[in-house]
């Protein structure tokens, strides 16, 4: 591990100061994310300046969206009686992902900036664009069974690994940040980018600018949701495929639909074309299957991820049907 | 400053380098927590931070200060072992024994989360108010915790049995 110099914040002021004023600077959150990457020599930053302290409050704002602090702990979300009885399918997402440890230590805001798991991403000795800009991409032509289907480039097919960023895009969540230059909000869906030939560049996020929240409106009060998440073994892994979705639906119509996939992008992935489909026609087998052709319609299979197409076709229809 | 099984340390920590866990068997020779995989995938490393299960390995030193650490070594009473220490031996809940530190303290944890209302993914209903140990909510919440002799049924037979009536 590179040789780094660490303090504590007390507030978002003086996180934000401290980063601005120490060049190659990172955030640390939870750090389980981080700190298995500086031990691999795949982060190296300068210093770390730790915000695992500043404010986790989780409750209902007086503009009643509900908002969580960035450095609540996952475990304290999932288990926020608040959370799951008016967000459930925030605190399913959470439970569906990591160990019971990490999420008692992984925080909101670090939880939105993890790092993907792709396997080339993590070995030093491999080419990867998102690590070393321009060196190439060994996933590409290489074990690619994890990898993106959706909105990946000739440069990068990695994935996000995120579930609560899952359910938080089906959700319309917005992120709130502090930077140098004052305060602003992006919606989640804006939050990452896709790769394109910058891979190396994750997120609309500003140098020295932290994640101090995220909150999230009201979701429909008729609305059904559920977050299904398909792996290689039953517990503690990354998301081959997974599905957050909303459905209401009146008089066997479908009233609202909203659909957000997870492990098929670089980002967590709204599937606004399938929930266009969904919306207005009848909340039957045929019109789920419709909407799952069109969620995919764009999916580019690599030589070992093909089977993510029809999987995540077949986890949205059963996850919709569960719902109608 | 660490209070490390009730006792305050000062050890200083000179290399923000240094994790919990090398803090722990290095400087303060609590040999309890153990080094697997040093990258948060087999849970030997499993101490309670403020009584919440964390990983060792990941947490850097740094970050404990201020905090309230137990380890295996901490987690006895009145000079005896922990009614799950002693259902470990009852059931045979390990062969090699190396990650059974960390299975006793990720158990610890578990269970004042189930106390606590955190629900896991196998929890029928996400947002009831309690929930009961079944074996399988045993195994799912703690799946963080290899074990490579493969006493898993032994581990969840003295968990089950020791918070069968709560937490103790």
């Amino acid at each position: 591990m590179k040789p780094f110099t660490y303090q504590r914040a007390d507030d978002v002021a003086s996180a934000v100061a401290a980063a601005a004023a120490t060049p190659g600077a990172a955030y640390l959150g939870g750090g389980t994310n981080l700190v298995d990457l500086m031990r691999q020599n795949v982060e190296r930053p300068a210093a770390l300046v730790d915000v695992s302290r500043l404010p986790a409050r989780i409750g209902i704002g007086t503009d009643g969206r509900l908002w969580m602090g960035a450095a609540a702990t996952n475990t304290d979300v999932a288990a926020d009686p608040v959370v799951r009885r008016d967000f459930p399918i925030i605190a399913e997402a959470i439970v569906n992902g990591a160990s019971g440890q990490i999420r008692n230590t992984a925080t909101v805001g670090g939880n939105l900036l993890q790092r993907t798991r792709c396997l080339y991403f993590y070995d030093t000795g491999a080419r990867c664009n998102k690590r070393e800009p321009g060196s190439g991409c060994d996933a590409v032509d290489g074990h690619n069974r994890m990898h993106a289907v959706l909105g990946a480039s000739p440069e990068c097919v990695a994935t996000n690994p995120s579930d609560l960023g899952v359910a938080l895009a089906a959700l319309d969540a917005r992120v709130h940040l502090a930077g140098p230059a004052g305060g602003r909000t992006v919606e989640l869906l804006d939050l990452h980018r896709l790769p394109g030939d910058t891979p190396h560049v994750e997120t609309v996020l500003a140098p020295g600018e932290l994640i101090t929240a995220v909150s999230v409106p009201p979701p429909p009060a008729a609305a059904r949701s559920a977050y299904r998440k398909v792996r290689e073994r039953a517990s503690y892994a990354f998301a081959l495929v997974s599905v957050a979705a909303l459905l209401e639906v009146r008089d066997g119509v479908v009233a609202s639909a909203r659909l957000a996939l997870g492990g098929v992008a670089a980002k967590p992935w709204r599937a606004a074309v399938a929930e266009a489909v969904l919306t207005g026609a009848p909340a039957t087998r045929a019109t789920f299957d419709r909407a799952a052709a069109a969620a995919l319609a764009d999916a580019r299979p690599l030589a070992h991820n093909g089977f993510k197409i029809p999987l995540a076709q077949r986890v949205i229809v059963s996850t919709l049907e569960e719902l109608s | 400053m660490i209070v490390i099984n009730g006792t305050p340390h000062d050890t200083e920590i000179t290399d923000p380098r240094r994790s919990l866990l090398d803090h722990l068997r290095e400087d303060v020779g609590l040999h309890g927590p153990k080094k697997g995989c040093d990258q948060g995938g087999c849970g030997a490393c499993t101490v309670l931070v403020d009584g919440r299960r964390v990983l060792a390995c990941l947490t850097l030193a740094a970050q404990a200060e201020g905090r309230s650490v137990t380890t295996v070594e901490g987690v006895g009473r009145d000079g005896g072992l922990d009614p799950l220490q002693e259902a470990f031996i009852e059931h045979d809940g390990f062969q090699c024994g190396y990650c059974t530190p960390g299975q006793v303290c990720s158990a610890i944890g578990m269970a004042d989360e189930v106390a606590r209302g955190v629900p896991s993914r196998v929890s029928p209903e996400i947002g009831a108010a309690s929930f009961d140990l079944s074996p399988d909510e045993i195994r799912e919440r703690m799946s963080g915790n290899l074990c490579r002799c493969g006493a898993y049924n032994g581990i969840v037979a003295a968990i089950e049995e020791t918070y069968l009536d709560g937490p103790r």
